[in-house]
């Protein structure tokens, strides 16, 4: 059924047809609606789940992780101050392997209240052990939640949907929204093999010592490693079900591109547009979308770009000392590769300011005039 | 009694058989939380879960990969018993078991400091759990560092003797009242029949339930291991913790009462952590006891 | 049921464990009264069978008999409860023989 709905409310559509049992939420700006919509739905029957109004995101988190190992499909949604105030359970659902699925609107944190779009957030919790998916539209946002349920709970890894602030969440687009049996037909019950009850009674997370530690994490270790292969053969099969594809990432135009841009989030859906313009004006210029951060997908990243002469890295985060964080990861994904092209790293948008086609037009003239990679990280649009 | 007669004798015992924690654990000797634990699952049965956040028990239970418990336990971080309670409460019902009865496990530190925002919100919601914490009245686990448990008077690692604790024990058994939940107890591990007692009726109450454990800790206290009943008797006997239970929020009632309460100070001379106290630090533990007495007399009466 | 001393489990690999972090086993392959220094001896003529003893203990070690109860020195701390809560002091705390 086509609609026309904000970005929260496609999170919310998601965790609805992907028949959450257990939600579990706190409210902050700009992630509001998706809760709204989901108590909502849960009252009028619409949704047959439990919802939880906690009194923090920390309490949020660690009840979906006892929904979770109790053996109840669970999901929740925040935002920057509250996904920092979550740190310690992230940890905790990716090491307990709890297989939630979150709702992440991309939010600038504070100091300098802001609530406008910016990844320092979610990108602060790379070292959790959740999976993360950017994504770029609506559309992707609902198909994402289906998906990342689907993955996260064969792999037993906890999967985070990011949205940027107002530029999705708020925005309104028409969305074809799954039909129910279908997504029944794609996502099965949550059924884990081991759960918490006194049918079967366990101790989990209990002190672990040296001896057992290590091995317990080279397993998470090894299946997210299996994680990319999965993400695309149930993007392959979303896409024969609903005739919509979803992979790790999405290239545009790349394929007989001397340039390419490297981004995410709604900034990706700018850079086409700027790369419409500089093909018309003569650069053959491409747009590298990373949609899967967690696990990183290396091994698309580097066919992109061994088959362009130099690319930009367009951040809209910075890891202060070491600068754009998606750009420390390309650069570490073609590291030591022969026929990799120059990358230059530049920071943009952060706190919600707009990234304009300009802006990426002046990122392209930069970038091409650079004979080589450099280490200083370029600030766009900032007043210096 | 004849030898025939005393062989025929039954063994008497006053509280269920069932056994639901086993040998082997890593609790000290004399450890007063381990014997609390025992009585609990006496009186719940085998139908539970717990949640039980960073503290001794998270230890005493063994490390990965055993329990010496035949409940499942999930080991939850420190502030987050309550709230991983309720997640479980609404994970299991989700999936169809209405019946287990879900315990968030939780030490003084775990509830009175750390754990209180979770607690409060379970409580002001009336989630289906059993909260109990037991006090030992100090962050034991990490060496005896001062909780708002700990006692006016005592010794602990972050409150040296010339900087004993010098504020009162929070009144935490008051704030969940304010909460209006449906059940409040107070246990005592030198009572054990009276906790089950007590556990079993709540366990067929719906709502948050709330449970305060006296649990001596020799290790904590500085006390001999022998004296973990009998310090725990003295505490109810003499009004330093006594024995009641609040249904509703409103109505208090006396289980244990009290003819004549004998003098704090027997019950302070038998644990290290007090023997650096004067006469008149002595006689203002003894008016803080005398006060909080009165305090239960006058909610009772009312 | 949970064995009376349960096998004490080794790993060889990663593989073996389970993928999420939960107990396999029981904690009855530790056996406590390794710890103990003095040791509770109970005098059967004087006992009244009043299970206190049994009740207090916090490992439990105490089992009950045929109708007895019976000190199991596998697990027993020594942690002198049981003595010092016996009504007929039938129970007497001895140095450990090591
Ligand atoms: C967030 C966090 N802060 C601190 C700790 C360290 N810590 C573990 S247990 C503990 C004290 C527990 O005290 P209490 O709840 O009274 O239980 P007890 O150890 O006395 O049984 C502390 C401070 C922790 N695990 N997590
Ligand atoms: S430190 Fe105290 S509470 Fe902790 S196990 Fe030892 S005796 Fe029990
Ligand atoms: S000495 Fe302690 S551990 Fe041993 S049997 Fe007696 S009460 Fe139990
Ligand atoms: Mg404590």
């Amino acid at each position: 059924m086509r609609k026309v709905i904000m970005g929260n409310h496609a999170l919310s559509y998601g965790a609805m047809l992907a028949r959450s049992q257990v939600i579990s939420a706190y409210p902050i700006t700009p992630q509001t609606q998706v809760v709204e919509l989901l108590s909502e739905m849960c009252a009028d029957g619409t949704l047959d789940a439990q919802f939880i109004k906690v009194e923090s995101e920390h309490s949020a988190m660690a009840s979906c992780i006892g929904a979770s190992v109790a053996g109840a499909r669970a999901f929740t949604a925040t935002s920057a101050q509250g996904l920092a105030l979550m740190h310690e359970m992230l940890h905790w659902a990716a090491g307990g392997r709890h297989p939630i699925v979150m709702g992440n609107i991309n939010r600038a944190m504070a100091p300098g209240w802001s609530i406008w779009t910016d990844q320092n957030d979610s990108l602060s919790q790379r070292d959790t052990g959740w999976m993360q998916f950017y994504c770029s539209s609506n559309q992707e946002v609902v198909d994402t939640v289906i998906q990342a349920f689907k993955v996260a709970e064969t792999l037993m890894i906890p999967a985070m949907v990011i949205l940027d602030a107002f530029a999705l969440s708020h925005t309104y687009e028409v969305v074809d929204v799954p039909d129910q049996a279908l997504v029944d037909r794609y996502l099965p019950p949550f059924k884990p093999s081991i759960k918490l009850t006194p049918a079967d009674p366990r101790a989990f997370g209990g002190l672990t010592g040296a001896e057992h530690y290590m091995e317990l994490r080279y397993k998470l270790q090894k299946d997210m490693e299996k994680a990319p292969a999965l993400i695309e053969e149930t993007g392959r099969e979303f896409g024969k079900v609903f005739g919509r594809e979803l992979g790790l990432v999405d290239p545009y135009l790349c394929g007989d591109a001397e340039f390419v841009f490297v981004t995410s989030g709604t900034a990706g859906f700018t850079a086409r547009v700027a790369v419409d313009e500089l093909r018309a004006a003569g650069v053959k210029a491409g747009n590298l979308r990373i949609k899967v951060f967690r696990p990183f997908p290396f091994d698309r990243v580097r066919e992109v770009l061994g088959k362009v002469k130099k690319a930009a890295v367009v951040d809209r985060n910075c890891s202060y000392g070491a600068g754009g964080i998606f750009y420390q990861e390309v650069k570490s994904a073609v590291y030591g590769r022969p026929g990799m092209p120059p990358l230059i790293g530049y920071v943009a948008g952060l706190g919600g300011r707009d990234i304009t086609t300009a802006q990426f037009k002046e990122v392209a003239a930069d970038a091409m005039a650079k004979a080589k990679a450099e280490e200083e990280i370029v600030w766009i649009g900032v007043k210096k | 009694m004849s030898p025939e007669a005393k062989k025929e004798k039954k063994f008497a015992l006053t509280l269920p058989a069932e056994e639901l924690m086993a040998c082997g654990h890593l609790a000290c000797q004399g450890c007063g939380a381990t014997l609390a634990m025992r009585y609990m699952l006496k009186a719940l049965g085998q139908k539970t879960v717990l949640c039980i956040p960073a503290c001794c028990w998270a230890v005493i239970d063994g490390p990965y990969p055993y329990s010496s418990l035949d409940v499942p336990i999930y080991h939850c971080a420190f502030e987050t018993a309550a709230s991983t309670a309720t997640g479980v409460k609404a994970g299991l019902e989700a999936t169809g078991d209405t019946e287990t009865t879900v315990v968030a496990w939780a030490g003084d530190g775990g509830t009175f400091d750390i754990g209180i925002q979770a607690l409060s919100g379970a409580a002001e919601r009336n989630d289906d759990i059993i909260y109990v914490c037991y006090d030992n009245e100090a962050y034991m686990n990490t060496g005896i560092q001062r909780s708002s448990a700990t006692p006016y008077g005592a010794w602990t690692t972050t409150t040296p003797v010339k900087h004993f604790k010098n504020r009162p024990k929070k009144d935490i058994v008051a704030i969940l009242a304010a909460h209006r939940i449906p059940y409040i107890a107070t246990a005592s591990v030198s009572h054990p029949e009276d906790f089950v007692k007590k556990m079993k009726k709540a366990k067929d109450i719906r709502g948050t339930r709330f449970f305060h454990v006296y649990a001596p800790c020799p290790t904590g206290w500085k006390s001999r291991p022998e004296d973990t009943i009998k310090l725990a008797r003295m505490a109810v006997q003499n009004g330093y913790f006594p024995l009641y239970e609040i249904e509703d929020g409103e109505k208090t009632t006396v289980n244990l009462k009290l003819k004549e309460r004998k003098p704090v100070e027997d019950f302070l001379r038998l644990q290290g952590r007090f023997r650096h106290l004067k006469p008149a630090e002595v006689a203002a533990v003894q008016a803080e006891v005398d006060a909080r007495w009165e305090r239960l007399m006058r909610s009772c009466a009312g | 049921m949970r064995p009376r001393k349960a096998k004490k489990i080794v790993f060889k690999s990663a593989e073996e464990m389970p993928l999420m972090i939960c107990s396999v086993g029981h904690q009855t392959h530790n056996l406590t009264g390794a710890w103990r220094n003095i040791r509770p001896e109970i005098d059967l003529e004087r006992c009244i069978k009043c299970g206190i003893c049994w009740k207090f203990c916090p490992e439990p070690s105490i089992d009950v008999v045929d109708e007895w109860p019976v000190i199991d020195y596998d697990y027993c701390k020594g942690c002198g409860i049981c003595a010092e809560e016996c009504p007929t002091k039938c129970i007497a705390m001895v140095e450990e023989r090591k």
